[in-house]
C-alpha cells in the first residue's frame, strides 16, 4: 500500500479502537466482571476455556482461579460449537486471552502466537504422559501444558445388542451389520455425531494410515482409506444411522435418551452415562476397517496456552505454572471430580482410583492400547481438508479419490507454508 | 414506501423548507449551508468513512498480502490470493448458491408477502391484529429462529415437529440437515427466511395497497371488469409496479447478506455456502486467512456493483420520473 507511514497507522489505531469498543460492549453485555482486567491492584489475567459440558466445570475452573494469589484471573466460558473461531478472532484484538486453552497446532508455535513454556514444563517433564510432551514439543520447546488427556470410543447399550443378537463389533464392517441389525422402529442403531467428523481421524488410523508421516508428508491417502470411506458410504446410506440429532456426538443425551444403541463419544461423559444407564453399558474401540488395520481410539484432550502476544506473558506463565503444574489437587479435581479424563500427570493418574476399576478402567486399557494423540504438525486447516472429505464422498455422495485428491491440496499448501 | 404522489408533494417543498439566506455576522455560521450540510452529513459521513470505506481499502490492500493470523501483514504476494480463490471452486460454488437461493427465495417471498396484504386488506375486523401477528416475526432474530428450525421443527428423530407430523402418514425420518441428498435442507432454510420476513414486505404491500385509488376499481366496475382476477391482474399489480421493484431489490439485497440460518443450520459442510459464508469460513473460521478472504470480498463487492448497476439500468429503480 503506496500510504505515508502515519496515515496506516490511523487506520490501524482506528480499526482497533473500534474493535475494542465492539469486543468491550460484547464484554459488558455478557455481565463479566472484565472491568477489573489491567487496572487497579495486582495483575488482571484473562482466560478462555470452550464449554464443557459436565455439570460444575464453570464453578471449578472459576474456584481454582479465584484461589490464586499472584493475580486476578477473569474466566470466559466461550459457548456455541465454535470455540477455534472466537478464539483465532480475538486473539488478533487487543482484548485477546492472556492464556487459553486449545490443542497442540504448529501454526500458533510458528506464528509467534503461544509463549515457549519449555521452563515451567521441564523440571516436571518425567511425570507428564511421554506422548503429552511429545505432541507439544517443535525443536526441543514445550508450547504448552496438558489438561486432560480424553479418549473417544464407542458406548453400546449391553441389553440392545443382546436382543439382537450381536456381538460386539470387531471389524467396520460388523459394525455396519450390527447398526442394521439394532435398527427398530424407534431406536436407530448408530449415532456418530451429526456430521460425522469426529470419527474422521479413527477411521484412517483403523484403516492402518496416519494424517502425515514423521517426516511431516501426507500418509492418509492409501487404498485402505478409501476403502472406508466407501463403507462409510454404505452406512450412511443405510438408515440405521442416527442423523440430526438435537445434541452432537460429545453429548451423551442421544444414547441415554435411548435413541441410539450405540454411540460414539468419549471418556468425559461415562459418569453420565452409568448414572442413566447403570450397568448397561459398554465400550469398544473404532474397529479395524481393512485386514491390514487395527482398532484406534483418538487420544483427545485440552492444553494451557500463554498468548505470546499478550501483555502479561510472565504473569500468565506463573498462572499456568501454579495451577497446571503445582496444584496437583485441583489437577485430580479437574481431572475425576465432573467428567472423567485421564490425568496427564502419571502420578496422578496412578492414584486415581475412580478410573481403576469397572467400565473406567476398560476405558484406560483402550486409551494404552489403541490410542492415539495429537501431532502438532496435523493443523486446523488440515482438519478441515479432511472435514471436507468426509461431507464431499460421505454425507454427499462424491468420489472419494477426487475427494482426497482435493485435500491433498489444501494439506500440501498448508505443508509447504508450514515446513516450506 | 413513497409512492409516486407522496413523491409529487415532496418536492417542491425541498428548497423552500429553508428560507435563512447566508449573512455576515456570529451567527452567520448557524445560518450558513455549507456549515448545516456538514453538520448534518458529517456524523454520517464519518461513521461511513470508518466502517466502510477505510475497511474497504484495508482489505483491498490486505488481499494483495499473505496475511494469516494477522491483520497487518508484511509478506506481498501480487494476485496469489486472487488465484487461490478463483482456482479452488469454493467461491465459484458459493455464487452458483447464491443464484439457487435467490432463486427460491425470492419469488415465493414475493407471493407470500403480497398474498398476506391482500388478504389483510381485505378484513374487515381485527385488521390491526393480523397485520401486527403477521409482522411479529420480523422481529425475531435470524439466529434464533435457526436454532428453533434446527433443534425442534426439523430436528431429524423422531420427536421432531416434521418427523412427527410425517410420522402420521407412516413415512420414515427425514434427517433433513444432515443428508444433502435429496437437498432437503433447502427446504428448511427457505422456510425460516420465509417466515421471518414475509412479514415486513407484506407491510410494505399493504401500505402500497392502501394508497391505490378507489376511484379507479370503480371506473374499471361501471367498465365491465369483473371483481377477482382480472381487477387484480390490470389494476392492482400494475398499481403495485414502484413497490413490487423496490420489494424485489431489497428481496435481492437480503438474499445476497444472507448468513445466518446458513451459518447455523448448516455447519460443516461443503455445500450450501452462500458467498458470505464461504469467505467467512475463509477469514474468520479455522483458517485464519485474512489475505484470501479479502481477495474474494473485493471480487464480491466488483460483483454486487456490476449486479446493480445493471438492475438499475433493466428495471429502471432510482430513475427520476421524467426519463421514464
Amino acid at each position: 500500500m503506496p500510504a505515508p507511514n502515519s496515515s496506516t497507522w490511523n487506520r490501524r489505531s482506528l480499526l482497533r479502537a473500534a474493535l475494542g469498543v465492539t469486543a468491550g460492549g460484547a464484554l459488558a453485555a455478557c455481565g463479566s466482571n472484565n472491568g477489573r482486567a489491567g487496572g487497579g491492584s495486582g495483575k488482571g489475567l484473562v482466560q478462555y476455556f470452550h464449554a464443557y459440558g459436565e455439570p460444575g466445570t464453570e464453578q471449578a475452573i472459576r474456584r481454582y482461579a479465584k484461589a490464586y494469589q499472584g493475580a486476578n484471573v477473569t474466566t470466559q466460558w466461550i459457548t456455541g460449537a465454535d470455540f477455534e473461531s472466537k478464539l483465532f478472532a480475538t486473539l488478533l484484538t487487543d482484548n485477546a486471552p492472556d492464556l487459553f486453552e486449545f490443542h497442540p497446532q504448529i501454526q500458533l508455535v510458528k506464528s509467534g502466537q503461544v509463549a515457549d513454556l519449555t521452563d515451567i514444563v521441564a523440571p516436571v517433564k518425567d511425570d507428564f504422559n511421554a506422548a503429552d510432551i511429545a505432541s507439544h514439543t517443535v525443536d526441543g520447546k514445550i508450547y504448552g501444558v496438558r489438561m486432560l488427556d480424553d479418549p473417544q470410543f464407542f458406548f453400546y447399550r449391553k441389553s440392545m445388542l443382546e436382543k439382537a443378537g450381536v456381538g460386539v463389533p470387531q471389524t467396520l464392517d460388523e459394525l455396519i451389520e450390527a447398526a442394521a441389525k439394532l435398527t427398530t422402529g424407534k431406536v436407530k442403531g448408530l449415532f456418530l455425531g451429526n456430521d460425522l467428523h469426529a470419527v474422521i481421524n479413527p477411521l484412517i488410523w483403523s484403516a492402518g494410515a496416519d494424517t502425515l508421516d514423521d517426516n511431516n508428508r501426507i500418509a492418509y491417502h492409501t487404498d485402505g482409506v478409501v476403502e472406508g470411506l466407501k463403507k462409510m458410504r454404505t452406512l450412511f446410506t443405510s438408515g440405521s444411522l442416527l442423523l440430526g440429532a438435537p445434541a452432537d456426538y460429545w453429548d451423551p443425551s442421544a444414547i441415554s435418551q435411548g435413541l441410539t444403541a450405540i454411540q460414539f463419544c468419549g471418556m468425559w461423559a461415562m459418569p453420565q452415562l452409568q448414572q442413566a444407564l447403570g450397568d448397561d453399558l459398554g465400550v469398544f474401540p473404532f474397529p479395524k476397517v481393512t485386514d491390514a488395520g487395527k482398532p484406534s481410539v483418538y487420544n483427545g484432550g485440552w492444553s494451557m496456552f500463554v498468548n505470546a502476544k499478550g501483555k502479561n506473558v510472565d504473569a500468565a506463565k506463573e498462572y499456568v505454572k501454579w495451577l497446571w503444574i503445582d496444584q496437583k489437587r485441583y489437577q485430580e479435581d479437574w481431572a475425576l471430580s465432573y467428567g472423567f479424563h485421564i490425568p496427564p500427570r502419571t502420578s496422578i493418574a496412578a492414584s486415581a482410583g475412580k478410573l481403576k476399576s469397572g467400565l473406567a478402567a476398560e476405558g484406560v486399557k483402550l486409551f494404552n492400547d489403541f490410542g492415539h494423540f495429537d501431532r502438532i504438525g496435523w493443523t486446523q486447516a488440515m482438519i478441515k481438508a479432511t472435514e471436507d472429505v468426509f461431507a464431499d464422498c460421505v454425507r454427499k455422495g462424491g468420489d472419494p479419490e477426487a475427494a482426497l485428491d482435493r485435500c491433498d491440496k489444501a494439506v500440501n499448501t498448508e505443508l509447504k507454508k508450514l515446513f516450506g | 414506501m413513497s409512492t409516486t404522489t407522496t413523491k409529487d408533494v415532496a418536492r417542491p417543498a425541498g428548497p423552500g423548507a429553508s428560507p435563512v439566506r447566508p449573512r455576515r455576522g456570529p451567527r452567520a455560521l448557524l445560518g450558513s449551508r455549507t456549515f448545516n450540510f456538514w453538520l448534518f452529513t458529517g456524523p454520517f459521513l464519518i461513521g461511513l468513512l470508518v466502517f466502510v470505506y477505510i475497511p474497504i481499502g484495508w482489505s483491498v490492500w490486505l488481499s494483495f498480502f499473505e496475511a494469516r493470523f494477522t491483520v497487518t501483514p508484511e509478506k506481498f504476494t501480487g494476485f496469489d490470493n486472487y488465484r487461490q480463490i478463483l482456482r479452488n471452486g469454493n467461491f465459484t460454488g458459493a455464487l452458483v448458491t447464491f443464484t439457487v437461493f435467490a432463486a427460491f427465495i425470492v419469488p415465493t417471498t414475493w407471493a407470500v408477502s403480497l398474498g398476506l396484504a391482500l388478504l389483510v386488506n381485505r378484513l374487515r375486523f381485527l385488521r390491526a391484529f393480523f397485520r401486527s401477528v403477521f409482522f411479529l416475526p420480523t422481529a425475531c432474530s435470524y439466529v434464533a429462529a435457526s436454532l428453533i428450525w434446527k433443534m425442534s421443527l426439523f430436528n431429524g428423530v423422531r420427536f421432531g415437529l416434521a418427523n412427527t407430523v410425517l410420522g402420521w402418514f407412516g413415512v420414515e425420518n427425514i434427517a433433513w440437515l444432515a443428508d444433502p441428498d435429496p437437498p432437503w435442507y433447502w427446504l428448511v432454510i427457505v422456510t425460516a427466511r420465509l417466515w421471518l420476513q414475509s412479514g415486513f414486505y407484506m407491510i410494505l404491500f399493504l401500505a402500497a395497497l392502501q394508497n391505490i385509488p378507489q376511484e379507479l376499481y370503480e371506473a374499471a366496475a361501471i367498465d365491465g371488469a369483473k371483481r377477482g382476477w382480472q381487477t387484480f391482474r390490470y389494476i392492482t399489480l400494475p398499481q403495485l409496479r414502484a413497490t413490487s421493484t423496490a420489494v424485489i431489490l431489497l428481496l435481492l439485497v437480503a438474499a445476497y447478506q444472507a448468513f445466518d440460518e446458513f451459518f447455523n443450520l448448516l455447519s460443516r459442510t461443503t455445500w450450501g455456502r452462500p458467498p458470505l459464508v464461504e469467505l467467512y469460513y475463509t477469514a474468520l473460521g479455522q483458517n485464519q486467512d485474512y489475505g484470501a478472504g479479502s481477495a474474494g470480498a473485493v471480487l464480491l463487492t466488483l460483483l454486487i456493483c456490476v449486479v446493480t448497476l445493471f438492475q438499475g439500468k433493466i428495471l429502471g429503480f432510482g430513475r427520476g420520473e421524467e426519463s421514464k
